[in-house]
């Protein structure tokens, strides 16, 4: 059918900023076919979210529609009641949103919210709704179908549960489903199976679906068309594969560009060690579980290791018995060659700052109610005994390092983008002036673009001061981009380590290959490759890991 | 200005309040002074008709009514504005230490705090001011403590909160000591409930004293309160005398004006939005 289905022109959204409204989507337009996906990108802040939502009729709190028309099957949106537009929403146009566990109500069972909507809107009576469940379940390869319904969001994985709300948008057969960036809360391994999930289910009934997200990479496995966003404004439209081929802006050029792989510098032998990780064991108390078993690690001076895995693999609890904050039931860590306390309370104050930390949420990583002065200033207080001018004078010169203007002296975190915020907090370890940096998922929370620039920034800091870096991450583009050396974990163990060079190249342990398999490419192919390998049996996959 | 700011920032339930709070506040600093008589002065006979020759007429002995209102609200805000600041710098004091130390010390003052509140408010002041005694201090400490318990839970659970936070771990981490970690990453961030629970608790120690104040056991006579003046008029409302309905309204006043000023608190804290 040529048909368009949606038909959004020239809309224009404001939103209500401190007062003021700003137009936040600027005149964009867009057709959407029956059975077409569209994926819009753009990083935060783009209106992508804002322009997919509009498909609803819907405008977040403090939005408004100023002009434009959006027409649904020929039937106009904008100006309509809003009886009539609940009419429409969950029954022709559906929404998944990306966090599941936040947009499922823990106190119902999973069947139950799939039920609603469709009952709600009159077009199923419960017992249809819950056949209809089971079987959505089922196409959606969520394991149990037939009982997974009576259980509740906690008890199911994150995976599943993104599922769950894929399968309750698809309950009243919808025209249009809206997916707010679906997976970017996800694993990379668990990834795959929602957009494998999703891609199939979108294909099989010939809905149309509109695909918001950050990434490229995920957009060009989903997406017929692509809209790029940029500030309101379209940058770029075009077919997926036209334009991954062949991107015309320099701003689609950019997100496209691969990351520069970092040389591969030559291992000293281990006269420099600084961190030493022996034989450690953990659990956290009231527990009988290891979270960590047995590892080891050994860290040079100036390096930088890189420590990868899936959430609960470890590789926090890892970061909090460095520092102290869970002592180890076995095994030891010797910094600098002298064995470290176990605890944070017997540190010297020293030991302390030479091991500082950044943190994935910066948000939450700085008090919101001090000044850019303090959050700096303290460090250099507390250890270097710096106060008044000499302070100031310290405070500014970190603040050139990570290249943030010196007027933001006086903001607070909340006056700051996830950028600077996350460039503040290196400046905060570096303040301490530490030879070992542990960074947790430190980009994992900032937009691409942002986020090389993060890691530019940390690789710049690391030729000039010559600090070792932990590096805690799941993102394995990151770990190409900055480390000398990986350890793979997985539950609590060491799968693989050793140099760069040896982990990503051929031959692969098995993790180690799901791991690299699974993050998504460019290739608009990449994903229907992948899951035919991995049913032929000739790519590892989380099942076959489990049985070994 | 930061004050004319706040003031800007406020819907007008708000401002009414904030009017309110700032007329009663000024009569009790400037009493002497604005009074036309003195605070025990018998200036006439006694339940001298409201609006005649005195404002609001004279009380059972013949001391004008205007005058002891004036008075009254000296004795009963300070009073009040004092036992709040205590029972708030304990209340949150302890709250602060249960939650960043946790463990058996949240556990010991938790029992002691459920122990505390599980006798009636009224009550425990009773038992404890008729045993004691009723001055000043004693009113004020009493009270303080006594309110020290909501205070220290409502304190607990938003340190509890902030307590979590990244950077209240980095702080851990860098090795700051318990005092600042409290002073200076869990404070500034449960301002914004305290001080709203200020304002609330502040009509409740009020209406405590003035109830006390109701059964004898407040401040004594011939100081004047606004509990103590319902008390001592109250018979001539068997004589069709309104006398007493004065300072009660009074009460009322005083409570509903910082209820409002509250109100707009806590909306604006809790971060909502006015078109929600």
């Amino acid at each position: 059918m040529t048909e368009s289905l949606l038909e959004i022109k020239d809309i224009l959204i404001e939103a209500d900023i401190e007062g003021e409204w700003k137009p936040i989507v600027n005149s964009l337009s867009m057709t959407l076919k029956r059975g077409e996906v569209i994926g819009l990108i753009g990083e935060s802040g783009a209106g992508k979210s804002t322009f997919g939502l509009c498909a609803l009729g819907y405008t977040k709190p403090g939005c408004r529609i100023v002009s434009g028309s959006i027409k649904l099957d020929g039937q106009e949106l904008v100006g309509q009641p809003e009886a009539e537009l609940r009419n429409i929403r969950g029954n022709k146009v559906a929404y998944v949103a990306q966090s599941a566990a936040a947009s499922f109500n823990p106190a119902h069972t999973l069947l139950d919210q799939f039920s609603e909507a469709p009952i709600q809107h009159g077009k199923m009576v419960a017992s249809e709704a819950s056949v209809r469940g089971r079987e959505i379940f089922a196409q959606l390869d969520l394991p149990e179908p037939d009982t997974i319904g009576e259980r509740y969001p906690h008890q199911v994985s994150g995976g599943q549960l993104q599922r769950a709300m894929t399968a309750m948008a698809l309950g009243s057969n919808p025209d249009i489903i809206i997916f707010d960036e679906p997976t970017t809360a996800l694993d990379v391994t668990t990834q795959i199976e929602v957009l494998s999930a999703i891609k199939e289910a979108v294909k099989s009934r010939n809905v149309a679906a509109i695909y918001i997200t950050h990434d490229l990479a995920v957009v060009a496995q989903m997406a017929d068309r692509i809209m790029v966003l940029r500030y309101g404004d379209l940058v770029e439209e075009g077919d997926a594969r036209e334009m991954l081929a062949n991107p015309k802006q320099e701003y689609t050029q950019k997100l496209l560009a691969v990351r520069s792989l970092r040389d591969n510098k030559i291992i000293d032998d281990a006269q420099n060690t600084i961190l030493e990780i022996h034989d450690v064991t953990a659990r956290y108390p009231g527990t009988n579980i290891d979270v960590l078993s047995n590892i080891s690690i050994k860290l040079e001076k100036g390096k930088t290791v890189a420590v990868v895995g899936e959430s609960g693999s470890g590789k926090s609890t890892l970061a909090r018995v460095i520092t102290g904050l869970l002592p180890p039931s076995k095994g030891t860590v010797s910094f600098r060659g002298e064995v470290l306390p176990a605890s944070l309370k017997e540190k010297s104050r020293d030991n302390l700052r030479s091991i500082q930390m950044i943190y994935q949420m910066a948000d939450v990583a700085m008090n919101p109610r001090q000044r850019i002065r303090e959050i700096i200033g303290r460090p250099v207080e507390f250890y270097l005994g710096k106060t008044g001018a000499e302070n100031e004078a310290r405070v500014l010169e970190l603040m050139k390092q990570i290249e943030i203007p010196e007027n933001f002296i006086d903001r607070f975190p909340g006056q700051l983008s996830g950028g600077e915020k996350q460039r503040i907090c290196i400046a905060r370890a570096l303040a301490a002036e530490p030879e070992l940096i542990i960074c947790d998922e430190v980009t994992s929370a900032l937009d691409q673009l942002v986020a090389e620039g993060i890691l530019d920034l940390l690789q710049n800091l690391q030729n000039e001061l010559n600090v070792s870096y932990l590096f805690i991450t799941h993102d394995l583009a990151t770990v190409k981009a900055i480390a000398d050396e990986i350890v793979v974990m997985y539950q609590g163990k060491i799968v693989e380590q050793g140099p760069k060079a040896q982990i990503l190249e051929p031959p692969y342990e098995d993790y180690t290959e799901l791991l690299l398999s699974s993050v998504p490419e460019m290739d608009p192919d990449w994903l229907d490759d992948l899951v035919e390998r991995r049913k032929r049996g000739e790519a590892p996959t989380s099942e076959t890991l489990g049985q070994r | 200005m930061k004050i004319i700011e706040f003031i800007k920032d406020l819907n007008w339930s708000a401002r009414i309040g904030l009017i309110i709070i700032l007329f009663f506040a000024f009569c009790a600093a400037f009493a002497p002074w604005v009074a036309p008589y003195g605070e025990s002065q018998i200036v006439g006979d006694v339940w001298e008709p409201i609006g005649g020759e005195f404002l609001f007429g004279t009380d059972l002995i013949g001391r004008d009514m205007l005058s002891r209102l004036i008075f009254g609200a000296r004795n009963t805000i300070v009073l009040a504005l004092i036992t709040t600041a205590c029972s708030f710098s304990l209340g949150a004091l302890m709250g602060f230490l249960a939650a960043t130390m946790g463990g058996w010390v949240d556990q010991l003052l938790s029992r002691i705090v459920d122990i505390i509140i599980s006798v009636p408010t009224l009550i425990a002041a009773l038992i404890v001011v008729s045993a004691v005694g009723t001055s000043f201090f004693v009113l004020a400490a009493v009270i303080g403590i006594i309110y020290a318990m909501p205070v220290y839970r409502i304190a607990r659970a938003v340190a509890m909160d902030v307590e979590v936070m990244d950077y209240v771990e980095a702080a851990r981490l860098r090795g700051e000591g318990l005092w600042w970690i409290m002073k200076r990453e869990i404070l500034p961030n449960a301002m914004t409930p305290l001080a709203a629970e200020f304002g609330l608790r502040f009509c409740f120690v009020f209406l405590l004293i003035s109830g006390l104040s109701f059964l004898g056991l407040g401040l004594q006579p011939p100081l004047a309160d606004w509990g103590a003046m319902v008390r001592s008029n109250s018979e001539g409302i068997a004589w069709g005398f309104m006398h007493p309905l004065i300072p009660a309204s009074c009460i009322a006043l005083l409570t509903i004006g910082i209820n409002l000023l509250v109100d707009s608190l806590v909306h604006k804290a809790s971060g909502l939005r006015d078109d929600h």
